[in-house]
């Protein structure tokens, strides 16, 4: 018998607007526990605002969203976020550890300085993105790749159930996102990981089903499909998609 | 600088001047470093504008009702309290308004100040000293309060620090993990305003925003963590105060706007000495 996979979010029949603006309308969509999702689609078409509304940052104008059988806020503590956008002062004083050590937050640390098992897991966040050498370094003078790397070192300290990333490759190289990929792809075995990406035909060869986003959303398994098909597909697919949307 | 040193032993006055200073430097130091990294100091500014209505206020009340105990110092406090928690909440809840919040409260608060000290009958110029500092008319008992506000002040900043510097750095990202966002906030507006009530003493309600900006600002170009650079702030903020008094003392300057000064030149100095550094490297 097959081990049942629960479904670890639930949107159903979501709608959000801004300021009167539709984003999204009438989606309903799940995604089931240890898998590795990709979230697509053209700019502005929602993509941000899906994560936003699974980390309870954006209230949905209708509809329900469930996260671990949860609400999205009170589901926050076991969720580990990258955001595409930091708005952060780019003088900033504060090292690379003292970044990681933020996803300790919210861990039973509430009074005094960070104890020795939150540096821990911390530098061991920063060790399997390759930026651990880069600890003591000052954020600020980073280059855009290497922050988005520290970024996601941030949303692994904090131990995630799911890991929600947004564009966690737009200033990163091939060779580092083949391996991001490949890093992100192991964990999927034990967490769920989700990924918001303008990179179709690439993401396809780890993930396993695409949540297509435009205004509506749709969802497409890719275990049945493998090798050269992928592009092929994928580019048929996204056209569909948007032809769907037009109405 | 000479006259200062030989007259320092002799006059408990100047004494009192000096520990002033190097009390409030703490505070100014932690603090200062938060309002610069968390870009609030215009906020800074519009609390210290405010505390002018405190002070009117409690010598109005002193004088006319004769509550002795309204020391005009607690109206300081009380009014930069206030202020802080209404413009804390307009930010939270109308973020478009903020700007316009900040500016009204600045100019009622100094408005009420003035129709309070106009209407408060017998001689009440020593409180438009405030305007431009008085360290060295500080009595003992001023110094108790600003030891207590530092220590509040240090102690608050000791247990919260990774919340404080989440909140600065990343907001969204600190709500995300379960910081009390709106809460902190509110703390850090709050201990703001008990700094800036420390500050008025030492350079006066006009030039407080340089003090808490200035020392903060040149420490942010030389370090690389907060922690470091509040600790740099707070030494260069006593030097600053240490200076604008030994340098204002011989020649009979006023001490606020020298130590205003000498803290402009020396973040002119070292930001285009930075970038010049960078040039030629």
């Amino acid at each position: 018998m097959m081990m049942k996979q629960h479904q670890l979010v639930t949107f159903q029949n979501v709608t959000f607007s801004y300021d009167g603006t539709p984003v999204l309308e009438d989606v309903s969509f799940t995604i089931p526990e240890r898998t590795f999702i990709s979230i697509v689609g053209p700019n502005a078409g929602g993509k941000t605002t899906l994560l936003k509304l699974m980390l309870g940052l954006l209230k949905p104008s209708g509809g329900t969203i469930e996260v671990f059988g949860q609400s999205p806020v009170k589901a926050r503590p076991r969720i580990g976020y990258m955001p595409q956008h930091l708005q952060f002062d780019p003088q900033f004083p504060v090292s690379v550890l003292d970044v990681v050590l933020m996803g300790r937050l919210g861990n039973g640390v509430r009074i005094g300085p960070y104890r020795k098992t939150d540096r821990a897991i911390s530098l061991e966040a920063l060790r399997k993105l390759e930026m651990h050498d880069a600890k003591n370094r000052p954020f600020r003078a980073l280059s855009g790749g290497q922050r988005q790397r520290v970024l996601i070192a941030r949303a692994l300290a904090s131990e995630p159930e799911l890991l929600l990333l947004d564009e966690p490759t737009a200033s990163v190289d091939m060779a580092v996102e083949t391996e991001l990929f490949e890093l992100l792809h192991n964990m999927s075995k034990t967490i769920t990981v989700v990924v918001v990406s303008h990179d179709l035909g690439f993401v396809s060869q780890y993930v396993q089903s695409v949540v297509c986003v435009n205004r509506r959303v749709m969802v497409h398994p890719t275990t049945a499909v493998t090798g050269e098909v992928i592009s092929a597909l994928y580019g048929s697919d996204v056209c569909m998609v948007r032809h769907n949307h037009r109405e | 600088m000479g006259a200062f040193l030989s007259d320092l032993p002799r006059y408990p006055f100047l004494q009192y001047a000096l520990i002033t200073g190097v009390l409030a430097s703490i505070a100014c130091g932690i603090i200062g470093s938060y309002v610069v990294t968390k870009r609030i100091s215009y906020i800074a500014g519009s609390i210290a504008h405010t505390v002018l209505g405190g002070l009117g206020a409690a010598r109005y009340f002193q004088t006319v009702y004769h509550w002795e105990w309204f020391h005009p110092l607690y109206g300081a406090i009380f009014a930069a309290l206030i202020s802080a928690v209404i413009i804390g909440l307009v930010s939270m809840r109308a973020k478009q308004r903020e700007d316009t919040v900040i500016g009204s409260l600045w100019a009622v608060g100094m408005a009420t100040g003035i129709l309070f000290i106009y209407k408060t009958p017998g001689y009440n110029e020593d409180l438009m000293s405030y305007l431009f500092g008085s360290i060295l008319m500080v009595s003992p008992q001023d110094l108790w309060m600003i030891a207590g506000l530092d220590i509040l002040v240090v102690i608050t900043v000791v247990l919260f620090y990774n919340q404080f510097l989440a909140l600065c750095f990343d907001e969204e990202y600190a709500r995300l993990r379960g910081v009390h966002v709106e809460f902190y906030y509110l703390a850090l507006l709050c201990l703001t305003a008990l700094t800036v009530v420390l500050l008025v003493t030492v350079v006066g309600i006009v030039m407080v925003i340089a003090l808490i900006t200035l020392p903060a600002a040149v420490a942010g170009e030389l370090t690389k963590r907060l922690q470091h650079m509040m600790a740099l702030s707070t030494v260069l903020t006593v030097l600053f105060t240490t200076a604008g008094l030994a340098v204002s003392y011989g020649p009979d300057l006023p001490a606020g706007a020298t130590t205003i000064i000498i803290a402009g030149t020396t973040y002119l100095l070292v930001v285009s000495g930075l970038r010049v550094f960078r040039l030629l490297r």
